[in-house]
């Protein structure tokens, strides 16, 4: 097992790994030397990076890379010998995987990687490396970046209630999936400060969590001291993203006049405006029409919510993105029809992400009609699952073809007794599936072992992407030098069966009861950690980081900057009309474009009444000073070819 | 050649339909009684039966009488047919182009006999094409007191008739413009076309009717405002007409108003707005319950469809910004907005089982959203109106202010100039249905209320007097869409809709007669100058378009000829509707009966239940009591309620009244499943 080997690894694997790899760092079919060091992103403000990469042609010395002979298994050992001696302190911190194959987004290929201090410090073959290195020999199997879980809600309130995964569980379901980094959502109580929010899930967070973790924050309400919050957390606490309901009515719900003006604040704040789309106006009304019927069980939740109503709202919330010049993200795309959408707009060039969820890509609604009241409350979630078999595939295949861009799992477990708060009446059941374990093998099962996808995209789709698009790119996502040691060592044939007797998840029931997935972490490496061999977790509560997150992300800004260059509106120069003007009674039409006084922090009450010697626009100014006011001089402007007559036909 | 001519103009010798083929460009589709005869009574069947009307029985009689007349032709004319055709077009082709079509009264003993008749009150209608929306053909048309009392060739009619000689040129169901504004008020002053003057623009344009919008001011009576819109309506106009009621405010009071108006007034149409916010604007809870208490009633709703908060917000913008004219208008109101609008209403109306109809279409992806809907199966109804169908917004950016601010309108123009002929295109496929042409026109001086801030000009632009002539140049003269398809669009489809559909928008006996002899060649430029509106500005200025009505018969008189308008202020008579028009609710109605949700028979459930705080999201299910009229259920639940039983009878299921949701009786509840008590905590 240990040893011994006359071939090198990579011809071993050959052929064993399904996928075929793309480009092979050094092997027969040999990039140009050095192509490699130039898809390793420069990484400048990290101090390290440049060592190893001298003899990395050497074949024959990587003759003596242990390979196995056919046992699934990776070894870790710890390197003997005198390096032994030098560097009796930190074995831990560590780490030398050889011989796999390095997985990003955009290509595949074979190399070394070497990691200290919980970061990549050397990508290549052959490296040189300190002794007392603990060694994993991944023997041709992928590498990935660890995933990045987009969207959890751990240790969520909900009316005294708390989630059932708080975040040393869920955290620990995420690690065993292969998953190395979190995104939950701070929900305020709508009336209570967003920074006090923050600051008690960052508590929480930091006493529990075991993977790296950043925040989202909801906004709940709208007024001026959260516009004010808001920038706080930009400038000071590293949030970038903001999220924005279009359901809950009378909770959490907001108004397009509150959307707009968030989105407007977001835009110039820099963050990305994420919505929960579903009509919850005409929810609240068709949920009251349900249980008219006397249909109160799971199956009402379903009813009271049918997917047009997701993509009517996805549909409104683009409108408004699009007015705003605002990016946006859409989370839990659960049904075709939203999905259909976000495709549509993306075609039409919106800057608008998608973000299916483990139980939209691996299950269906279906069993909100099942017969057991326990298993069906526990598929209750906002927006529900759709009750078509078929939207798990529909959805796999956009997120392949890459009108779906991210994966969060919506992980927001409530045990039965919990969830049976709302067993006589199904708008009480708290909402929220599992997924944060499954996501990875499900997308893998679903998507690369069915030939949707290929591993890169299957990258990019569970961590580059997210790390794109929230700014911790190439931090996160991408295994580089420099980047953070969260990786993952891929297994594609393992089988397993999920199932909630052997989840990590404290929950009594996993909607995917009894789906078998190939694909599997076997090795799962945070912060240069590992944290799970051999199917054993080796978890550390608390030693999650908080990892703050930039504004204005290149993926998403460039765009949207350019275009707020470009979309400058002009007013036409006209002289002044001076024909006969209708007497008027004040009546409430004035009031029409002013926005109602209570949901309009964003902007000064614009004076309904207009300077009336304002209206001579010229051409020549229209810049960056076009909300000035006019000087005196230019507002007289004579149109070449002399003023025309205004009132005659024209 | 001159005899036969003169025969002709005597009009006994030779059947008509002899005279026929060839003389016009177009093939008829289908001939009453002529070489390829139908099967007797086959047309009997197509023209509707019409028992409401008291001259229902006696059509079919005529149709009866008529035929055997038609068929004893058929016996005497094979020997004129074979000589006769060729010689005969060519011969009659020169006469009636000079002349077009000629009107007279008979003359001889007959007159004598029916001295006392008032002979406007009898027309004949002789050799004209008959184009309905599903076929074409030629026949001549009797009509008395104002209704249509027979159909065929050479009927039997008393004397001192009023004879048209159409000449072959196509008889066509007089417009509805189904969406007009005469004599709107506005902040104290009133649209510059009056009902008069505006049905006269209708007439000029060959509609025959017009059904405009009472706008009762928000906070005020519908029932008011509605008896107000008669009044004037009663007093001036011209043509038939109806009226959509708006709806600008939601309330219990209103509820009853508009089923009052329903079931006594003869509305089945209203309007709710989408956008001008804290005016008229709905929210989605209201537009929700509007569209399910219409739905249970049959009416026909009909959006405004822009979304109103968002434009508030970019008005704000652009006036910020500095920009004050009718550009502005354009600009604070992309046609996303609409279309985003046009989609949500879409959503409700299909949550609701309510038809919908979307007035003003104004862009391209408004359309695509409406034709998208339809592939879908919802029942969903687009009206583009003449200005979209004829013109764009890119006038808005004129140097001449009063000429901007008269294409002011909302949904406003759309600035992409493919959009006209786009309309068309959906128009002729069948994905929009009907036209009509929102005309709300106001003189420059009111416009110019808004003259330093685009929000405060009036909307509205002229179009009933173009539209069929837009239509049929952009379309019909195009090959996009043919004359019957033109018939469908400007007048039956509207009919149906509300539910006047045989009276109005078909020739058939028993129809009101209502009939424009549309000439297909003629040419006229539009412009202010001729123009029968008040407004002194033409959206269409200088168009020059094919296709103009030769003559306007309304309720059986003629009202223009020569060019010459006769219209009487006051004829007009309000033509009440029925709900539930077939058109569209037969579908609705099916689907209500498929669409009947079912709750899951489950034991009780047995295991522990958590503690909770009941706050916040308690809230949800409940509407905000300020919107809700419609329901007053207590928003905590029975908690007795869950076991729900498959055995229940349905009946029960299917009516859910409010206040009697059924609570099931204690024996039934504990319903123990076949097979025996499943453990419900377990795992599955």
């Amino acid at each position: 097992m240990s040893a011994t080997e006359d071939v090198p690894a990579f011809f071993k694997s050959m052929g064993s790994g399904s996928p075929k790899p793309r480009a092979k760092f050094c092997g027969m079919f040999c990039p140009v030397e050095g192509s490699t060091e130039n898809k390793t992103l420069d990484f400048d403000s990290l101090p390290t990076g440049r060592s190893g990469r001298a003899d990395s042609r050497v074949i024959d010395k990587q003759m003596d890379i242990s390979t196995q002979s056919c046992r699934k298994k990776v070894e870790i050992r710890t390197s003997t010998g005198k390096e032994a001696l030098q560097n009796l302190n930190d074995q831990s911190d560590r780490l030398l995987i050889k011989g796999g194959k390095i997985v990003n987004d955009d290509q595949s290929f074979y190399a070394d990687i070497y990691m200290e201090d919980g970061l990549i410090k050397q990508i290549g073959e052959n490296l040189i490396v300190p002794g007392g290195v603990k060694t994993i020999d991944a023997h041709g199997r992928m590498l990935i970046p660890g995933g990045i879980d987009v969207h959890t809600r751990f240790q969520m309130p909900d009316r005294g209630m708390t989630a059932a995964d708080d975040f040393y569980q869920g955290t620990r379901a995420a690690l065993a999936g292969g998953t190395t980094m979190i995104i939950d959502h701070v929900v305020p109580e709508p009336g209570a400060s967003l920074l006090t929010a923050f600051d008690q899930w960052r508590e929480w967070a930091d006493s529990k969590s075991c993977c790296d973790y950043s925040l989202h924050v909801d906004i709940t309400e709208w007024h001026k001291g959260v516009q004010e919050e808001m920038e706080t957390l930009v400038k000071d606490h590293g949030v970038n993203s903001f999220l924005v309901y279009l359901a809950y009515k009378d909770v959490f719900q907001l108004t397009d006049s509150q959307i707009y003006e968030v989105f407007s604040v977001i835009r110039d704040l820099g963050a990305i405006a994420q919505v929960h789309a579903e009509n919850g106006d005409i929810v609240a009304e068709e949920q009251h029409r349900v249980l008219e019927r006397g249909i109160t069980g799971p199956e009402g939740h379903v009813l009271s919510r049918p997917e047009e109503v997701e993509a009517e709202a996805v549909n409104r919330s683009i409108t408004v993105a699009n007015q705003t010049n605002c990016p946006l993200y859409i989370t839990k795309v659960m049904s075709k029809s939203a999905a259909d959408v976000i495709a549509l707009a993306r075609k039409k060039g919106s800057v608008v992400f998608g973000e299916p969820i483990s139980a939209s890509l691996g299950t269906d609604g279906s069993h909100y009609w099942s017969k057991n009241w326990a298993k069906a409350a526990a598929y209750i979630t906002s927006p529900p699952l759709s009750p078509d078999p078929t939207t798990p595939d529909y959805l796999n295949s956009l997120l392949s073809c890459g009108d779906l861009q991210v994966t969060g799992s919506a992980h927001c477990t409530f045990n039965t007794a919990q969830r049976a708060v709302g067993k006589d009446d199904f708008t009480q059941i708290p909402e929220g599936t599992n997924g944060t374990e499954e996501r990875l093998s499900l997308i893998w099962d679903k998507c690369v072992v069915t030939g949707k996808m290929d591993e890169n995209q299957f990258v990019a789709v569970t961590s580059t992407n997210a790390a794109k698009i929230f700014n911790l790119y190439p931090r996160k996502g991408r295994i580089a030098v420099g980047s953070d040691a969260d990786l993952v060592l891929w297994d594609p044939d393992v089988t397993k069966i999920i199932s909630a007797k052997s989840h990590n998840s404290v929950v009594e029931y996993n909607i995917f009861e009894g789906i078998e997935v190939r694909g599997a972490p076997l090795v799962v490496i945070s912060q240069g950690k590992i944290v799970l061999e051999d199917g054993n977790l080796h978890t550390t509560e608390g030693s999650g980081r908080y990892v703050p997150r930039k504004p204005f992300p290149d993926y998403v800004y460039k765009r949207i900057k350019a275009r707020s260059r470009l979309a400058e509106l002009r007013g036409v120069p006209r002289g002044l009309y001076d024909g006969p003007v209708c007497e008027v009674s004040v009546t409430p039409k004035t009031v029409t474009p002013a926005t109602s006084a209570k949901t309009s922090p964003a902007k000064q009450p614009a004076q309904p009444v207009r300077n009336l010697h304002q209206s001579g626009f010229s051409l020549s100014g229209a810049q960056v000073d076009d909300n000035v006011p006019r000087r005196n001089t230019q507002r007289i402007v004579a149109p070449p070819g002399g003023r025309a007559n205004i009132t005659s036909l024209g | 050649m001159a005899e036969r001519k003169r025969n002709w103009d005597k009009e006994d010798d030779l059947p008509v339909y002899l005279a026929r083929p060839g003389t016009t460009d177009q093939v008829p589709r289908q001939k009453y009684g002529g070489m390829f005869c139908n099967v007797e009574g086959a047309f009997e069947s197509k023209t509707i039966d019409f028992d409401a009307l008291s001259v229902g029985q006696r059509s079919s009689r005529t149709a009866k009488t008529q035929n055997k007349r038609e068929a004893s032709q058929e016996v005497k004319s094979p020997d004129s047919e074979k000589t006769s055709p060729c010689t005969e077009t060519l011969s009659g082709e020169p006469e009636p182009r000079d002349s077009g079509i000629e009107i007279k009264t008979t003359g001889g003993k007959e007159v004598l006999q029916n001295l006392d008749d008032l002979k406007s009150d009898r027309l004949l209608i002789k050799g004209g094409r008959i184009v309905n929306d599903d076929q074409s053909f030629y026949a001549d048309i009797y009509m008395e007191d104002g209704l249509i009392k027979q159909i065929g060739d050479n009927l039997i009619v008393p004397g001192g008739v009023k004879i048209i000689e159409a000449n072959g040129k196509m008889v066509i169901p007089g417009g509805i413009d189904i969406h007009t504004h005469f004599q709107m008020p506005y902040r104290g002053t009133t649209t510059v076309d009056d009902f008069a003057q505006g049905s006269k623009a209708a007439l000029a344009g060959g509609t025959t009717m017009i059904v405009d919008h009472v706008i009762p001011d928000p906070g005020s009576s519908l029932i008011e405002a509605f008896d107000r819109w008669r009044e004037w309506a009663d007093e001036k106009a011209c043509c038939d007409y109806s009226l959509h009621v708006d709806i600008t405010h939601w309330n219990d009071s209103v509820k009853q108003e508009v089923e009052t108006l329903i079931k006594e007034k003869g509305v089945n149409s209203f309007q709710v707005y989408m956008a001008y916010k804290d005016l008229y604007q709905m929210s989605n809870s209201e537009l929700y319950e509007i569209l399910t208490f219409l739905g249970e009633l049959g009416g026909i709703v009909q959006v405004h469809a822009e979304n109103g908060e968002i434009i508030a917000e970019e008005q704000a913008r652009m006036l910020e910004m500095g920009i004050t004219g009718p550009e502005g208008h354009v600009l604070s109101r992309p046609e996303e907005l609409e279309a985003e609008a046009v989609f949500r209403a879409i959503t409700i109306a299909s949550q609701t089982n309510c038809p919908l109809y979307v007035t003003k279409v104004m862009s391209k992806s408004a359309g695509d959203i409406i034709s998208q809907a339809r592939k879908k199966g919802n029942v969903v109804f687009g009206e583009p109106i003449t200005a979209s169908l004829g013109t764009d917004g890119t006038h808005y950016w004129s140097k001449n202010w009063a000429k901007a601010a008269s294409f002011v309108t909302s949904p406003p123009l759309s600035p992409d100039p493919t959009t006209p002929d786009y309309l068309n295109t959906l128009l002729a496929s069948g994905d929009l249905s009907v036209t009509g042409s929102a005309h709300c026109t106001f003189s420059v001086a009111q416009k110019a209320i808004g003259k330093d801030d685009f929000t405060q000009i009036p909307e509205g632009v002229n179009g009933v007097e173009e539209r069929m002539a837009l239509i049929w140049d952009k379309a019909v003269v195009t090959g996009k869409m043919d004359e019957n398809m033109f018939v469908a669009v400007t007048s039956t489809n509207a009919a149906k809709i509300l539910n006047l559909y045989p009276r109005k928008g078909r020739i058939a006996v028993g129809s009101d007669s209502d009939l424009v002899i549309w000439d297909s060649d003629a040419v006229r430029t539009i412009t202010a100058k001729t123009h029968n509106s008040a407004a002194e500005y033409n959206v269409f200025e200088g168009m020059e378009l094919r296709g103009a009505p030769l003559v306007v018969i309304c309720q059986g008189k003629i009202v223009l000829e020569d060019g010459n308008l006769h219209a009487t202020s006051g004829t007009g008579r309000f033509i009440p509707c029925t709900p539930f028009p077939d058109f569209a609710y037969k579908r609705v109605k099916a689907r209500k009966q498929l669409a009947v949700l079912r709750a899951v028979p489950r034991g009780m459930y047995d295991g522990p239940v958590s503690d909770f705080t009941p706050m916040s999201r308690g809230g949800t299910p409940s509407a905000s009591t300020r919107t809700s009229p419609t329901k007053q259920t207590p928003p905590v639940r029975n908690l007795h309620h869950s076991g729900f039983s498959l055995a229940g009878n349905p009946a029960q299921r299917g009516a859910p009244t409010t206040e009697e949701t059924p609570i099931r009786p204690a024996g039934r509840r504990i319903v123990v499943p076949p097979g025996g008590r499943s453990n419900i905590t377990s795992l599955s």
